[in-house]
């Protein structure tokens, strides 16, 4: 575990596009002057002619992109940071993307405050929020590189609107690239529990399964569920999950308010009310920082979902 | 073109404004001014230049066409039930719960919208990617969208000028309907748009300006657009708001107004008249 391997989703990203590239040729990759750090340069490398930069304009790359879609003939990725697809660019892809849902893969990077030094401007912490109110839109937030790269490819596969969620941060590839499987919709267990749940997306889900470990050296044995495809969700699971533990925790490096934590009490709440603890981002914009500095700040470490889970299990007894 | 041709055209256009008004007027709601001041723009590229078939409206190799002001859909469902998409009587159903014709072009439900559109700004960006999609995949179809003069305010039009220009996107041409009016008054009192020709040569484009009811200088912009290399075409045709129908020509107040019995009558009334007077 000691030199477990880390690399960015971002990273993997511009890799799997790369990959795929060779796989497919119906699909162009758009970005808006920040292939180098999207990493779709790593795709314009190898298929120069495939790649369009846009320029400092999301708004109209998202919609250049819908054009390319509505001919049937290419499947456009197009990619920026996260707050400038689903931020500065949400009405464009509200009404140019999801109501006529076309065929675009939005690949969105830099999600989230593992952004670090650059600051509260640069770290979405709502992206989930926005995407999640589009009608039809799906919204993958993939745990490591090798999920990253399966989610590239299903997403490539599967006809219609879909958000990749990505991150700059290097993290830690738990997933095993050879069993891995990835099925679109459907959250993983991977780690079984009694006492409570948790269920994590993106960089918490490592995060979680720490927590996990921790938690067992004081005999709570708690579930870890990735759920990597926020939308549409794994209703079913979170019920099971519910019903089986009694107490949820959700973890995501996101605002708590609209994401991942909001998606599973929805689903709860309507189905099977719980006890929740959500951690995540507590209603406040990010700061620049070393990255460990702010996770530990924001409640985003192994340590908070533990706490979390002990709160839940304190609920549910009460 | 021959006079024939011309009055034919003409004749379409007035067809065109005639089911625009219809809709309007039984939803008792939509944007009459501005579907007045495209409809010979619209009679021209439906019926003389675009390779569109409405048995196969999916057709990959179809020529495009994108109404980046949405809030013309009269005009633009009326061209298509002219050119057969579906029928005339369904113009009637406009903005209703029930009705394939919603208050802004919608793609997914109306056969012959090639685009989405209605949040201005975006059509012409789409445009922008059909075109790129045929260079790229080396198709021979054209893309073709109207957008107006009130909506150059959006900064996306002015990203779109750019990528447009910077793409090379020569298969695409551009009108904007320039008939000087915004909902708030006259575009150049709301926010200055003017010159707009300058404004997109100075972005590169290959510039024309027309007089936007003249169907031999509509040709003239069209060919010059076919055969204009390296460059998109964009045509600054000068309209008149409501043109066709007296008490709504330049008139603001009639951006997004639907008349009343007596005024629709009256409209029906001197567009029929206009109409028949071609043949005198």
């Amino acid at each position: 575990m000691a030199d477990i391997k880390k690399i960015a989703t971002r990273e993997a990203y511009g890799e799997a596009l790369a990959e795929l590239g060779a796989k497919y040729d119906n699909f162009v990759v758009l970005d808006a002057d920040l292939a180098a750090a999207t990493k779709t340069g790593t795709f314009k490398k190898k298929f120069p002619e495939r790649h369009f930069d846009c320029g400092i304009q999301e708004g109209n790359m998202m919609l250049v992109a819908a054009g390319i879609a509505t001919t049937g003939l290419l499947v456009p990725f197009a990619s920026t940071f996260a707050m400038f697809a689903a931020g500065r660019a949400y009405e464009q892809i509200r009404n140019g993307i999801g109501y006529p849902h076309l065929n675009v893969k939005i690949g969105a990077t830099h999600a989230g405050i593992s952004v670090g030094e650059d600051g509260a401007t640069h770290q979405c912490n709502e992206d989930i929020g926005t995407m999640r109110t589009i009608p039809g839109m799906t919204i993958i937030s993939p745990a490591d590189a090798v999920e990253t790269k399966a989610a590239v490819e299903a997403a490539l596969l599967y006809n219609g609107p879909v958000y990749i969620r990505l991150g700059r941060l290097a993290v830690p590839v738990f997933n095993d690239p050879d069993n891995y499987k990835f099925e679109l919709g459907k959250g993983i267990v991977l780690a079984d529990g009694s006492d409570a749940a948790i269920f994590a997306t993106g960089i918490m889900v490592n995060a979680a399964m720490k927590a996990r470990e921790s938690l067992l050296a004081e005999g709570i044995d708690a579930a870890v569920i990735n759920i990597h495809t926020i939308k549409p969700i794994d209703e079913e699971l979170i019920v099971k999950y519910a019903e089986k533990t009694g107490a949820i925790v959700t973890a995501e490096e996101h605002q708590i308010i609209g994401g991942l934590g909001s998606a599973v009490c929805e689903v709860l709440a309507e189905n099977h009310p719980t006890p929740v603890k959500r951690i995540g981002i507590k209603d406040k914009f990010g700061k620049s920082g070393k990255v460990p500095a702010l996770l530990e700040e924001y409640g985003l470490t192994p340590a908070d979902i533990a706490a979390g889970v002990k709160a839940a299990i304190a609920a549910k007894n009460k | 073109m021959d006079q024939a041709k011309i009055k034919e055209l003409k004749k379409i256009s007035y067809d065109i404004k005639l089911g625009a008004i219809e809709a309007v007027y039984s939803a008792n709601s939509g944007h009459p001014g501005g579907s007045l001041s495209i409809s010979d723009i619209l009679a021209y590229l439906y019926f003389n230049e675009m390779n569109v078939d409405p048995k196969d409206p999916d057709c990959v190799d179809r020529d495009r066409f994108v109404l980046s002001k949405g809030h013309c859909a009269p005009a633009l469902y009326s061209v298509l039930s002219l050119k057969g998409f579906f029928p005339r009587e369904d113009l009637k159903t406009f903005r209703q719960a029930d009705s394939y014709l919603q208050g802004h072009p919608d793609m997914k439900h109306t056969p012959g919208v090639d685009m989405t559109s209605g949040s201005l700004g975006l059509g012409i960006s789409a445009a922008c990617g059909m075109a790129l999609a045929a260079k790229y995949c080396g198709k021979t179809y054209r893309v073709w969208a109207v957008m107006g003069d009130g909506e150059l305010g959006e900064g996306q039009c002015w990203e779109a000028a750019l990528f447009a220009a910077h793409y090379k996107l020569d298969n695409l041409c551009a009108f904007v309907d320039d008939n000087g009016l915004q909902i708030d008054g006259p575009t150049k009192e709301v926010m200055n748009t003017e010159s707009i020709a300058d404004k997109f040569r100075a972005f590169n484009w290959n510039v024309v300006e027309i007089d936007g009811h003249d169907m031999e200088a509509i040709e003239a912009a069209v060919e010059l657009a076919k055969v204009t290399k390296g460059k998109p075409t964009m045509v600054v045709a000068h309209t008149i708001k409501g043109k066709g129908v007296s008490y709504m020509e330049n008139s603001c107040g009639w951006h997004g107004k639907a008349p009343n019995a007596e005024e629709y009558a009256q409209a029906v009334a001197e567009l029929e008249a206009a109409k028949a007077e071609l043949d005198k």
